[in-house]
């Protein structure tokens, strides 16, 4: 079966047009189809986070998404998180607070620290945890991960 | 040239300084195995046996074969044509293992033949379409089971599927034999106790899970007979020997990479037979082929950990004097022998005499085949199982004799005068000051106010308790006498025309942030800014020679051998630079590196440049006498021993009355890997190592049913702590430097996991104490716990 | 893990998803927010033909007051009844019980109509609905129907629709005394045993009360024996003798790995009881 669907998605800010077949994952579509390999699949059963990116706005685990549900809609990924060379905050609480190790589950878990900071900018240690619970990381016992959201979520403070 | 008025370069040793792999790895830029495309590249998908035991009775690939996209189909005994059995790296025998079963299959997940197609999809749908039928055999699940009479065996020629039989260590026996001769001192030490602990326990099976899975890009390039193979592995310079060997081929024709690598705690070390089935297939077809791994074939055919039955005595006065431990160790390794499988729980039985002083340790350790995926190193392999045993039993031992566990270890403790300490396992343990770290750890946690707490709580009626560990491990893995692959490490140091280092290291990190670490070593040798240092790893086409990262090794191995080339490096950079400087007579053993200069001790006006001298190196006119031009230079680094780095961890648990659900509410950990190169990055090992013991203290578990199926192949039910299970930990550190490298460090990547687990059960059990319970094996399942209490709850403590 | 090809179809409205599911045939199945429905089909549990989309249905999206009803759309997603300030006012156990489902990035995508749809033995929505005596509504070929919440669900995976019907929408009256509580199971955040309550409460005495169990059985369903022990009972103190042996009613209770079949009902009883008393607390 070679049906396609054209799709329309606005990746990172840029429009990105391409016909795909209705099974492709969003996550092999940012991957393959755009070569956007930040985002990464740790799991095939949705539970580890790696592959969260945001949809509309929302975090979402492009793993149990299918490319033809993102037509017409807004896709971030961790690629399109910087300006420049100006890293967002986010990322600088993760460099800072040694918040990875491999670097594996990294792109996934600001993703979610970010949908976590939209919802709740100041959050406390344990609100974070909660928040980060869609996310599995196997290196850094998540205490440094805890740390480089709440040191981003200061630096994301209005003064 | 005279003075140069640069501002002072701080030393970086010992600095909290941010990694230098972060910033391609938080902007999503880092290039895993999975990442990488090459042109025409076909993608491989396994088909897996679906039961754990049986012969291959009819298999077809003809649909596969015909289906859109698909470029080969291969059966296991096609493939086997071109593919050998596969190499181990332990002296035990051990059964053929073809990287894709032949004609009978032994564990749920083995692969059973292997499809290349266009695209990953269309390799998954033609792997779906093979066609499959196996006469079963009975499934060999329980160990014990397996060497009884009438239980089906696994491998011609291993009967009752022992492995290894009756390999015992400790005093008394005779190493060469590894059989025990004179039994005297452990009969004397039992006849003469008060005491005796005697607990089974299990240290149970579990899965790695790196977050990135495996995953393997293989490039045969037909017209110059060269392989070039990218893995997410641990050790690239291994891979390259053991794929040159399974290809026929030399090494001269084979480069191996290790891109970025998304974790390994041990599952990366072997080298599988899917790298080898991709470097086959694509020599076969002619195009570069990629396999990755999904999460669900890494629960299934990727190494597990652990899985050791112990069966542990302790003999003691009543003063708490511990006078002998001996334990019977069954280690279930699975179906398969793969790269360190038998000698993992060798160290497991290396490790019995802990911390302490003890007189008469033995142990004797059998390995038995089962239907199950093989096992292999899992952070910390084989020590956190001996440690285990022994805290637990200890423990087990303050209680009986009403002791405050602490007081008891401190009188078994080995003194800090008594190092170098030859154990009776045959180690030389070489540093220590544990009595240092115990009363670290009890001022960290105030362990008196901890107990009152504790007690304050259980008067409310909570379930609390506080437990303690304390550790030794073995790590920094070399020399080669004890590590079957070799136990040295390389490292190239080049300084380049303008003064930029270029270094090159075999350990090859995956998470590590040796880039970091080794950097900063360099940094503060060479006094250049940090920036001016590139560490190349994780190619063999780049570092010329290497082992690999695994037993916590990278800094006390691989650290050393660095600092050995950049020894050599920098002398005869001073040799250079003393030529240039002939005016002023300076004998190269008077200068010293300065803030991005070379100049002479003592007299700063009399320098030059890094730079300069760097230049001066690469056009040396005229050139010094006894000098050759250029300055790169490498070393090979052997340690003579082991480092052993120790640890205290306290912590404080909680139960839930009504579900048995365990909380862990503190977790104090005391840790000492000698010096200490970068703090945040030691930090983060610890809470990583910490959180993987805790894992296996309170959550994971492997688990087969009786047919050999595995219940847990996947997120869904192989419980991972998440963030919001654990607490914020808090650590101390002692800094007891070894003798036995340059540097003083002893490794650390395996420390956490080995305190935590021993130190959270015994917490638990101290917990449930008040319920009569001595007891509880891994991990606490809160059904497990709410039987222990609901039980004995309703006959007044009684079980 | 990679799912058999299929075809996709995006509808504009429940007219046309009718429409699409008349023309699919058996082979054709809804799409919401995915988080049953693709796991499934990755892992090859679920081989559609056809999927049609009605994750984007504004239409059946969204919590409206109806007159002293509240009314809930098919496809609001778990994170929108979180953060519902009509259900935390008015309903809080709804938004509470979604706000524990999974993870933030489930609940983003998650829908409460793929939820009841799905009805896994061990998901949150279904014991609440019943415990709201929540009317459930169907549209299908020949018109539309309501079936209370407590007979919607009939088996695993199993429930009150037709190939051919969409769930368009949940109603029920809004009680404040009520509540959920959940025995996670450790790995996938499922209900092992779950329970919702709610109550009528006059000085400190029940007067009506619907329990609901889920997890624990094949199927959410209510839990009558308790529901009659709490009527008349004065709680929070008589909380624990009401739902003692709460599980024991369940004809078939399910075991595995994480939990037996005997603490399963065991846990009935605890979540019952915490149930029961911070629904009390409320009231
Ligand atoms: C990692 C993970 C953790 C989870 N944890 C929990 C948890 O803790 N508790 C919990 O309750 N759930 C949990 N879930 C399930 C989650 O809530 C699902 O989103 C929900 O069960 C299904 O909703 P959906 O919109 O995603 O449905 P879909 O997956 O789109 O559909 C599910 C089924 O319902 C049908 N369907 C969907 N909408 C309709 C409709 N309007 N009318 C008729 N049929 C319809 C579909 O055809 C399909 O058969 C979890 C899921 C994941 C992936
Ligand atoms: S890859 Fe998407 S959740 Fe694991
Ligand atoms: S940093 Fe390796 S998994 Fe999180």
């Amino acid at each position: 079966m070679s049906e396609t669907v054209p799709i329309t998605v606005r990746v990172n800010g840029r429009e990105r047009t391409a016909a795909v077949a209705p099974r492709l994952l969003l996550v092999h579509f940012l991957r393959e189809s755009l070569n956007l390999t930040g985002t990464h699949v740790g799991c095939d059963t949705s539970q580890c986070g790696a592959c969260t990116v945001l949809l509309d706005g929302r975090s979402v685990k492009s793993c149990t998404v299918f490319a033809v549900q993102a037509d017409g809609e807004e896709v971030q990924t961790i690629e399109g998180l910087a300006a420049g060379d100006d890293l967002h905050p986010l990322q600088d609480g993760f460099w800072e607070e040694h918040g990875l190790q491999c670097g594996y589950c990294t792109p996934g878990m600001i993703m979610s620290a970010l949908n976590l900071l939209r919802e709740n900018p100041s959050p406390d240690d344990a609100r974070i945890r909660e928040g980060i619970s869609g996310n599995i990381c196997r290196c850094t016992g998540y205490q440094h991960i805890v740390n480089a959201i709440r040191n981003a979520a200061e630096r994301m403070a209005p003064a | 040239m005279t003075s140069a008025n640069a501002p002072l370069l701080p030393k970086l040793i010992g600095e909290r300084v941010k990694r230098r792999e972060d910033p391609r790895l938080i902007r999503g830029l880092a290039t895993y195995v999975d990442d990488l495309k090459l042109p025409g590249m076909l993608h491989l998908a396994f088909r897996r046996a679906d039961i754990a035991h049986g012969v291959i009775r009819r298999i077809d690939v003809s649909a596969a074969a015909a289906m859109e996209g698909v470029e080969l189909a291969l059966t296991g005994a096609e493939l086997a044509e071109h593919l050998g059995p596969m190499p181990i790296g332990t002296p035990f025998p051990a059964p053929d293992h073809y990287s894709v079963a032949v004609d009978r299959v032994r564990y749920v997940g083995e692969p059973v033949a292997v499809v290349a197609a266009a695209d990953r999809y269309l390799a998954r749908d033609a792997a779906d379409a093979i066609e499959v039928e196996y006469d079963e055999l009975p499934a060999v699940v329980d160990p014990e089971a397996a060497m009884a009479d009438g239980s089906a065996t696994l491998h011609e020629g291993f009967a009752r599927n022992v492995a290894v039989g009756g390999y015992q260590g400790g005093t008394g026996v005779n190493a060469e034999t590894a059989q025990a001769e004179d039994d005297s001192a452990m009969d004397a030490a039992f006849a003469e106790a008060d005491v005796v602990i005697s607990q089974c326990m299990l240290n149970q099976r579990l899965a790695p899970n790196a977050m990135e899975p495996r995953g393997v890009v293989a490039r045969y390039e037909a017209g110059s007979d060269y392989l070039t193979i990218w893995s997410a592995t641990q050790n690239p310079h291994i891979l390259r020997t053991l794929a040159a060997g399974m290809l026929g081929l030399g090494e001269h024709q084979v480069r191996a990479i290790a891109p970025e690598v998304g974790g390994g705690f041990g599952c990366k070390i072997n080298i599988y037979g899917e790298e080898y089935a991709a470097a086959a297939l694509s020599r076969l077809t002619g195009a570069p082929v990629k396999w990755i791994e999904d999460r669900t074939e890494a629960f299934l055919a990727t190494t597990h950990g652990r899985d050791i039955l112990g069966d542990v005595e302790i003999a003691a006065k009543r003063d708490g004097t511990i006078l002998a431990l001996r334990a019977q160790l069954l280690a279930d390794i699975g179906a398969y022998e793969v790269l360190l499988t038998a000698l993992i729980p060798t160290l497991t039985g290396m490790m019995m005499n802990g911390v302490y002083r003890i007189p008469v340790v033995r142990h004797e350790l059998t390995e038995v085949f089962t239907n199950k995926t093989p096992t292999d190193a899992y952070r910390g392999a084989g020590r956190p199982e001996g440690l285990y045993f022994v805290e637990r039993a200890v423990d087990m031992l303050a209680r009986e004799l009403d002791m405050d566990p602490a007081e008891l270890r401190r009188r078994n403790f080995i003194p800090a005068a008594e190092f170098p300490f030859p154990t009776q396992s045959g180690l030389v343990y070489d540093s220590g000051d544990y009595e240092a770290a115990l009363d670290t750890a009890l001022a960290a946690a105030d362990w008196e106010s901890l107990k009152a707490e504790r007690d304050a709580a259980r008067a409310e009626g909570r379930i609390v308790g506080v437990g303690m560990a304390f550790y030794v491990e073995v790590c920094g893995l070399g020399p080669s006498s004890v590590v079957p692959t070799g136990g040295w490490e390389h490292s190239g140091v080049t300084i380049e025309r303008g003064g930029k280092v270029t270094a090159t290291t075999g350990a090859s990190p995956h998470g590590q942030g040796n880039e970091t670490t080794f950097a900063q070593m360099l940094a503060d040798h060479f006094s250049v800014p940090i920036g001016d240092i590139a560490i190349l790893h994780g190619d063999t086409g780049v570092v010329k020679q290497g082992i690999g990262t695994f037993g916590s090794r990278s800094q006390a191995v691989g650290g050393a051998a660095l600092m050995l080339a950049a020894g050599r490096a920098g002398d005869k950079m001073k040799r250079f630079a003393a030529a240039l400087m002939a005016d002023h007579e300076a004998s190269p053993d008077d200068l010293v590196f300065e803030s991005g200069r070379i100049q002479v001790a003592g007299a700063p006006e009399v320098s030059r440049s890094f730079a300069e001298v760097a230049d001066f190196a690469y056009v040396p006119v005229p050139l010094p006498a006894g000098l050759e031009p250029g300055l790169s230079e490498e070393a090979f680094f052997e340690p003579e021993n082991n480092t052993y780095p120790f640890g205290c961890h306290i912590s404080m648990v909680e139960i839930d009355r009504d579900t048995g659900e365990p909380r862990l509410l503190r977790l104090i950990a005391v840790d000492d890997c000698g010096n200490v190169i970068n703090p945040l990055i030691v930090e983060g090992q610890v809470h990583g190592g910490l959180a993987q013991g805790i894992g296996q203290a309170m959550f994971e578990e492997v688990v087969y049913d009786e047919d050999g199926q595995p219940l847990t192949a996947s997120f869904m039910d192989y419980v991972m702590p998440r963030a919001a299970d654990l607490p914020a930990f808090e650590l101390e550190r002692t800094v007891t430097p070894t003798p036995v490298n340059p540097l003083g460090a002893k490794g650390v990547g395996e420390a956490g996991t080995i305190g935590s687990s021993p130190c959270v059960v015994n917490a638990a059990v101290d917990a449930l104490a008040p319920f009569g319970v001595r007891h509880v094996d891994m991990p606490l399942r809160p059904e497990r716990l709410w039987r222990l209490i609901h039980d004995r709850d309703q006959n007044g403590g009684q079980p | 893990m990679i799912p058999t090809a299929f075809r996709y179809r995006r509808a504009g409205s429940v007219a046309e998803a009718l429409a699409l599911l008349r023309e699919g045939g058996p082979g054709a199945k809804l799409l919401a927010g995915g988080h049953s429905l693709i796991p499934m089909m990755k892992q090859r549990l679920a081989e559609p033909e056809l999927l049609i989309d009605i994750g984007g249905l504004l239409e059946l999206c969204g919590v409206h007051a109806v007159g002293d009803a509240i009314e809930v759309g098919a496809t609001t997603t778990h994170a929108d009844l979180a953060a519902s300030a009509l259900l935390r006012e008015r309903a809080p156990i709804l938004a509470e019980a979604a706000a524990e489902i999974g993870d933030a990035q489930v609940r983003n995508r998650g829908t409460i109509g793929g939820s009841l749809a799905h009805a896994d033995p061990g998901a949150d929505l279904p014991a609440v609905l019943i415990a709201l005596d929540a009317a459930i509504s169907i549209t299908g070929a020949d018109g539309s129907r309501t079936v209370p919440a407590a007979d919607f669900f009939r088996d695993i995976l199993t429930v009150d629709l037709e190939d051919g019907e969409i769930l368009t929408d949940v109603s029920f009256r809004p009680v404040r005394s009520a509540a959920y509580a959940k025995l996670p199971q450790r790995a996938s955040r499922f209900a092992l045993a779950g329970v919702a309550v709610a109550l009528e409460m006059e000085d400190g005495v029940c007067r009506a009360a619907r329990v609901a169990v889920t997890g624990a059985a094949s199927h959410a369903q209510r839990l009558p024996a308790v529901e009659s022990a709490l009527v008349g009972a004065r709680l929070p103190e008589g909380a624990a003798a009401a739902c003692e042996g709460a599980g024991d009613a369940l004809d078939f209770v399910n075991a595995d790995l994480h939990g037996s079949e005997e603490y399963r009902r065991a846990m009935v009883a605890v979540m019952a009881r915490r149930a029961v008393e911070s629904a009390a607390a409320r009231g």
